[in-house]
């Protein structure tokens, strides 16, 4: 670091990490609760992983069947979680959706319609009822608009290509961010008692993934750097349907709509194999027969869901088993066919991006030919343990809300679950970080010089050329293997203690890395520090995935096949062993904690057959 | 079937640069954006390029391709000749950064400019009751990934620097033309869109349509009706002669 440099200083009320939805809403929430906010954002704005979301957001608007309401949402969201999700923020989460959807409408967003002019909704996995507003299937850019010029127009400051490589404290309570403009390099000091994590995702640590280059568990890792702990990190969803070939494109979503709006999987043999693969747990509310499952679509009433709806985790599997068998596609997956049950009009009008995608990509007409998918990871379903109402963490002062805080989904998401809880706990996290910092008073905790200068030297030591001058392009394709080979859809122990002993090489050789060129927009560098975050989350995943010794949702081990009623009471804690600096070969440990119980009234809801 | 493909990739800053050749491995399927990644990865690891989602959803990695503005992302090697070099440079209209990064702050100035959505006098609490029909003329727009290869292509600040302070470019006058079509607004921009925000500038030559990845029809479905309805605004002899009365919308 050159001893000149002197670092911008900004002082905020709130500082929120990410602008996707969650943080925009977040952001929008404090402004408007009148904490002085400043949003940062690693791309430019509006590029957040929102964007590419396309099925659409779950809310119990009842707009297509009046029968729908919260405590359905409730059950249906805890069922598919498998029963593992935090009551508390899953009944929140079902309560609010629908008026933080009407917000979106007031800001000016325009969902598709019904016939009566409401929004109109679809089907979608593991929702009873259909329940998903949409705009065709490009709802996450609707969505992220409607958010961003809601931001703009009520003047929040803006922070755009600036990464957060650290967190600062004042004794236990956080005292503000460290980062760096992408831009030129420099650093950026950022005072805030009240920092809001809204990271997204960590999907990037994959070789096959729908995730971008900015889902790399940032907020993950700060939280556990910071002292917070994380929960339930085993629980990774690998979304059925990603694109197989091109290669270019594989892992490339293809959107669960595809199915809500009748669309069927078929292995080489033709046969619509899901009928093979109805758990236990869903068989009351499945259809067991391709006539009721064709029905279903128009008459609920008299019906059960066909198969492929339901919910991800059943029918990744299912896919993976298929392939696995040999009745896969020639390019490694299974086929999806829309193109011989619906007309080539309602598909381009339903699914527009899809018929793009698959045109333009991959030379195939989906409105005339199945498409050829997989299974591509998607999402994690653990984070930064929070309290539900507030979305606070253990650590005084920091906040997280959206894909990277953990709970409300429990060992599995819904689809059309994420966009509905980036708003409704993104709004909770702004309005409750308001509040403390109000109560703070003038009691502000102040971040030490010697703590921004660590954290500048941490930042800047992939230019210190290690003996073995490692390439950061390499050591993250050889992650994304490791993770991919083995810590999968199904895991085992002995794979899992494999890939901890490669993370942990990997961790050596990344501290090791040496980057060329100087701090502009330097992608190298970039990759560098992102990557110390990929392997300290990867390395929690892998813990949380040894530690559970049982099969539930997102995570199946070969070596426990079974569904475990004593883990189903237990959440797995990730902690830091000794919080310290961006060291990457820190000691995680783990620990079980008793997952909390729902009060008589809402546990009635999950029994039975409603 | 794997060949080696010729890259020629535009490296340098505010201060001057060129083109610098890359022979990279390419394989069947791939786009531009695969070939400036594998540069990226085995040559050039501090090559700066923007990018995300990889699908043509987010505009990130707009760049000028043997000359023509285009998503890397979405451009496939397979239209180029074999053995044809594939030119990469930044978009012209917007300041280097360095290499394909530019400084595209000129759109997020203008779009604060924007006057906010607001609901009409008669239903000014959502749940709106709107039609399809009518919310499909708007959602069009709402189809824009914000690329900005409409602004780079739009020769009015392409090469006139001059014209940028009194200019949206075509992404905004999209936005413009969505909000004065949404069915349930209340705001009337027509003014300002041709008084502050230059709608007169465009001599709808239609090279804004032709780049856009999304298909969006600006030309003819955005910027012509948008200033049929400015003109009905500013000169209808009525409103001329009697004085302004009307506040509702057209």
């Amino acid at each position: 670091m050159p001893a000149e440099e002197t670092f911008e200083h900004h002082s905020y009320d709130v500082v929120v990490i990410g602008a996707g939805g969650a943080g925009l809403r977040a952001a929008v929430a404090a402004h408007e609760a009148g904490a002085r906010t400043a949003l940062i954002c690693r791309s430019l704005l509006g590029k957040a992983h929102t964007v590419m979301a396309e099925g659409g957001i779950a809310a119990a608007l009842g707009n297509l069947w009046p029968e729908d309401n919260w405590k359905v949402h409730f059950r249906d969201t805890m069922r598919g979680g498998k029963l593992l999700n935090n009551w508390r923020m899953a009944e929140l989460h079902a309560k609010e959706a629908p008026e933080r959807v009407y917000e979106l409408e007031q800001w000016g967003a325009l969902f598709d319609r019904t016939p009566a002019g409401k929004i109109s909704q679809r089907d979608f996995g593991g929702h009873r009822y259909a329940r998903l507003a949409h705009v065709g299937d490009r709802t996450g850019l609707e969505m992220i608009r409607a958010l961003q010029q809601r931001a703009v127009s009520i003047g929040i400051d803006v922070f755009m290509e600036l990464t957060v490589t650290d967190l600062l404290k004042d004794g236990g309570r956080i005292a503000g961010a460290f980062g760096y403009w992408r831009e030129s390099g420099r650093f950026v000091v950022f005072e805030a008692p009240a920092v809001i994590l809204a990271t997204g995702g960590l999907g990037k640590s994959w070789k096959v993934t729908s995730n971008s280059w900015e889902c790399t568990g940032d907020g993950h890792a700060l939280a556990l750097r910071a002292g917070a702990a994380l929960l339930n990190m085993e629980f990774v969803q690998f979304h059925p349907t990603g694109m197989v070939w091109p290669l270019s494109v594989r892992g490339l979503l293809v959107t669960e709509s595809v199915r809500g709006d009748g669309g069927v999987l078929v292995n080489s043999d033709k046969r619509r194999f899901m009928f093979d693969y109805i758990p236990e747990f869903f068989k009351a509310e499945t259809a067991d027969s391709i006539e009721e499952a064709d029905r279903w679509y128009t008459d609920k009433a008299n019906n059960r869901r066909p198969p492929e709806l339901l919910p991800r985790d059943e029918v990744a599997r299912a896919i993976n088993s298929e392939i696995k068998a040999g009745r896969g596609s020639p390019h490694g997956g299974v086929f999806l066919d829309i193109a011989s049950r619906r007309t080539p009009e309602f598909i381009q009008r339903r699914l527009p991006s899809m018929y793009h995608q698959f045109k333009e990509l991959a030379d195939v007409d989906i409105t005339k030919e199945p498409m050829e998918i997989g299974p591509t990871c998607h999402y994690a379903m653990g984070g930064v343990e929070v309290d539900p109402d507030s979305q606070a963490s253990l650590v005084p002062g920091l906040f997280a809300a959206g894909e990277v805080g953990g709970g409300m989904h429990g060992a599995n998401r819904l689809g059309g679950n994420s966009l509905s809880d980036l708003i409704v706990f993104g709004k909770r996290a702004g309005d409750y970080a308001a509040g403390y910092v109000k109560e703070l008073g003038a009691a502000r905790p102040q971040a030490s010089q010697a703590d921004v200068a660590d954290a500048a030297e941490d930042a800047l030591s992939p230019f210190q050329a290690g003996p073995t001058r490692e390439n950061p392009y390499a050591i993250h394709q050889e992650l994304q293997e490791t993770m991919q080979d083995l810590v999968g859809i199904i895991r085992v122990e002995h794979e899992l203690r494999e890939a901890l002993d490669k993370i942990a090489a990997l961790s050596q050789r990344a501290a090791n890395v040496s980057v060329e060129g100087n701090r502009q927009y330097n992608p190298g560098w970039h990759l560098a520090l992102d990557l110390r975050n990929m392997l300290l989350v990867s390395q929690a995943v892998a813990i949380a995935a040894l530690e559970r010794q049982e099969s539930r949702g997102g995570h199946t081990r070969d070596d426990y096949p079974m569904t475990d009623p004593y883990w189903g009471g237990q959440n797995v804690v990730i902690e830091l062993a000794a919080p310290s600096g961006a060291d990457a070969g820190a000691t995680l440990s783990s620990r079980r904690q008793a997952l909390p119980k729902p009060p008589p009234e809402l546990a009635e809801l999950l029994e039975g057959d409603h | 079937m794997s060949y080696d493909l010729t890259l020629r990739i535009w490296r340098g800053d505010a201060d001057g640069g060129g083109l610098k050749e890359y022979v990279v491995p390419a394989e069947e399927g791939q786009v531009v954006l695969d070939a400036v990644h594998k540069a990226q990865a085995t040559q050039a690891n501090d090559l700066a390029v923007r990018w995300n989602c990889k699908a043509g959803k987010c505009g990130s990695c707009s760049a000028e391709v043997n000359g023509k503005p285009r998503l890397m992302c979405m451009t496939r090697l397979s239209i180029f000749a074999p053995g044809e070099a594939v030119t990469v440079t930044p978009l012209r209209t917007f300041p280097v950064i360095k290499d394909l990064v530019t400084d595209v702050s000129f759109n997020y100035q203008k779009a604060r400019q924007v006057p906010a959505f607001s609901p009409a006098p008669d239903q000014p609490v959502a749940p709106f009751t709107m039609y399809q029909p009518d919310v499909e003329r708007s959602q069009e727009f709402r189809k824009c990934i914000e690329c900005w290869l409409c602004q780079n292509t739009c020769h009015v600040i392409r090469d006139h620097e001059e014209n940028k302070p009194h200019f949206a470019g075509p992404r905004f006058f999209i936005r413009y033309a969505e909000l004065d079509m949404h069915p349930n607004d209340g705001v009337d921009r027509k003014r300002a869109l041709q008084e502050s925000q230059g709608l007169g500038y465009c001599n709808i030559t239609k090279c804004c349509t032709e780049v856009c990845p999304e298909h969006i029809k600006i030309t003819d479905n955005a910027i012509i009706p948008m200033k049929e309805r400015v003109v009905d605004v500013k000169y209808d002899p009525l409103v001329r002669f009697l004085g302004r009365r009307r506040t509702t919308k057209t």
